[in-house]
């Protein structure tokens, strides 16, 4: 496809208004990129993307009925797993592969992100924060699994098996050679925090967005 | 010049048309038809009085909108509604070619196309669908062609012909042959038609079209016109007496020897074969914008199969889509009413005409 063909801007088609956390996951992204996103779910970072910003968007998404919903809205999304799928794509397919919510959901988080990092020139990751005060207090006070606004689901019935703080996150990184080239955190009512420390954002962000390279 | 070396010519294409073609002639929609279809897609069909094989897909107002796109089908080399085939005149030798018409591969019926679609002077087709041998066509002009092809919908086929689909079909083809109507192929310069053998090859496939869910919904083992089974080898279930229409209203309008070709084209489709072995190949650095569509009640062309193209697709970070369609019809779904794939086809040919620029 010809760069004219996919950079032609257009009007939001809905009205609605993205999810704060895809927003500022949106504003990471330059214009025109080659994007990839894993787990795309029905796609409204993926229309935003190709629609506001002239992405060349493609998505992966688990859920056959998340699938068909998005190529119904003329997304190109495909069935497929970020655990076993994502080693089919060439190196450096993308300028930016995106995995929102995703990642302590997989079963092999570090290949996961390995992969991902892989395929994209760059990469970003948002995920629950394990660390919050919140989670911290209702596991030290009550003494079991902390249910949040971020981590609403009974621990028999969550489908996060591998949940991190952003200390954790933060070492993987750094064990797999990557650079942090920004950090967000968002409170609970999704408004974005500018981080003092990581130690600090991980006291006090529920989510955190990471923009990662190679290097 | 053919695949297999041989020579055909000059040679007669018959082709339908649906919509208009634009000033910039840049919405035109080719559907490939399918082992036993025809070009007659969204029309009455001249020989049997009923509908359009894909009426439930293209026509105004549907997924395949004639009010915006021209929708051209063409009769595929070797079949037998217009286009030249095994039942037309050898100028050789003035009579029916029969068996010494060449053995056609699905490459030569895309070859064929581009010769008309060169003739019609569009310079990049806007989209290219088709399901089961259709599927395999849309692949092929994607492969062969990638930049006249803006977007391809292969649907219910595979980049090959599985063992199991040459096991059926030459079950057909051997029970057409065993017809001694069919004279070594030459029943039309003798007067005859080995309809009994090609009948027994379509109950044969038209089951295989099917899926054991749709049948027994269908017919289960209710009786047909009686009320208890009569210990003999009459029609007594309603699936063998809906078996033996399907053969024999099928014989009315389709020709034997076209369909040993066709068959044939189809046993002989190995995409990944005439591009060194990986299928990849056959796709790299491609342009097209894909969507593959599957249906899991399917098991002649199954899911797997879409998914290895998908695969292949992924490989080379081609720009693809790919839905599998909740569905217990068979094989025949992509035929029949199923609201969500059209509403997942309709979906992707609109996204490809924004990013087509396509009014």
């Amino acid at each position: 496809m010809s760069a004219a063909e996919i950079l032609k801007p257009r009007a939001r088609r809905s009205g609605a208004p993205l999810r704060r956390d895809l927003a500022l996951i949106a504003e990471m992204i330059p214009p025109g990129a080659r994007v990839l996103d894993v787990g795309c779910g029905d796609g409204a970072l993926l229309e935003y993307l190709v629609h506001e910003l002239g992405a060349d968007g493609r998505g992966i998404e688990l859920s056959q009925a998340g699938v068909n919903a998005c190529v119904a809205r003329g997304l190109s999304v495909i069935q497929g797993d970020a655990d076993t799928d994502l080693k089919d794509y060439p190196s450096d397919a993308f300028d930016v592969a995106v995995l929102s919510q995703t990642l302590q959901a997989t079963r092999a988080p570090r290949k996961v992100l390995e992969e991902l990092v892989r395929i994209g020139r760059r990469a970003i990751v948002s995920f629950p924060n394990f660390g919050h005060w919140r989670v911290r207090w209702r596991l030290f006070h009550g003494g079991r699994m902390p249910n949040t606004p971020s981590l609403p689901d009974d621990w028999y019935a969550t489908p996060n098996i591998h949940l991190c703080t952003i200390l954790d996150f933060e070492d993987l990184a750094a064990e797999l050679g990557l650079t942090i080239e920004r950090a967000l955190v968002l409170d609970s009512r999704g408004r974005a925090k500018a981080l003092g420390s990581m130690r600090l954002a991980n006291w006090f962000g529920e989510q955190c967005i990471m923009l990662l390279r190679r290097g | 010049m053919l695949d297999s070396g041989a020579e055909l010519g000059p040679f007669t294409i018959a082709y339908q048309t649906y919509g208009r073609l634009d000033a910039e002639r840049a919405n035109a929609i080719l559907v490939c038809h399918a082992l036993t279809g025809d070009q007659f897609v969204a029309e009455t069909h001249p020989v049997t009085g009923k509908p359009g094989w894909w009426e439930t897909m293209v026509g105004p107002g549907k997924p395949i909108d004639t009010d915006r796109f021209f929708v051209i089908c063409v009769n595929v080399l070797g079949a037998c509604m217009g286009t030249t085939g095994p039942r037309d005149p050898n100028p050789a030798t003035g009579k029916p070619y029969g068996l010494s018409f060449p053995v056609i591969t699905v490459a030569d019926m895309v070859r064929a196309q581009k010769l008309l679609i060169d003739h019609l002077g569009i310079e990049k087709l806007f989209c290219v669908t088709g399901g089961s041998m259709g599927g395999m066509q849309v692949l092929q002009w994607a492969a062969n062609y990638p930049t006249r092809v803006f977007a391809a919908v292969p649907i219910a086929t595979g980049a090959r012909h599985s063992a199991q689909n040459i096991a059926f079909h030459e079950v057909g083809r051997q029970a057409i042959m065993a017809d001694p109507d069919w004279c070594h192929g030459d029943y039309l310069s003798e007067g005859r038609n080995p309809r009994r053998g090609l009948a027994v090859a379509r109950m044969a496939a038209h089951i295989t079209y099917l899926s054991e869910a749709a049948l027994h919904q269908k017919f289960g083992r209710n009786l047909q016109d009686r009320t208890r089974v009569t210990y003999g080898f009459e029609a007594d279930f309603q699936v063998e007496s809906y078996l033996r229409y399907q053969g024999s209203s099928f014989v009315e309008r389709f020709d034997a020897n076209s369909y040993l070709y066709l068959t044939r084209a189809m046993d002989y489709f190995d995409l990944a074969a005439e591009y060194g072995g990986v299928l990849a190949n056959a796709f790299r650095g491609t342009p097209v914008r894909f969507c593959l569509v599957s249906f899991t009640g399917d098991w002649l062309f199954p899911t797997s199969e879409s998914r290895a193209i998908v695969h292949s697709l992924n490989a080379v970070a081609a720009n693809v889509s790919f839905v599998e369609i909740e569905s217990d019809k068979g094989h025949d779904a992509f035929l029949l009413e199923e609201p969500e794939f059209a509403k997942t086809l309709a979906g992707f040919l609109a996204g490809s005409a924004a990013h087509r620029g396509l009014k």
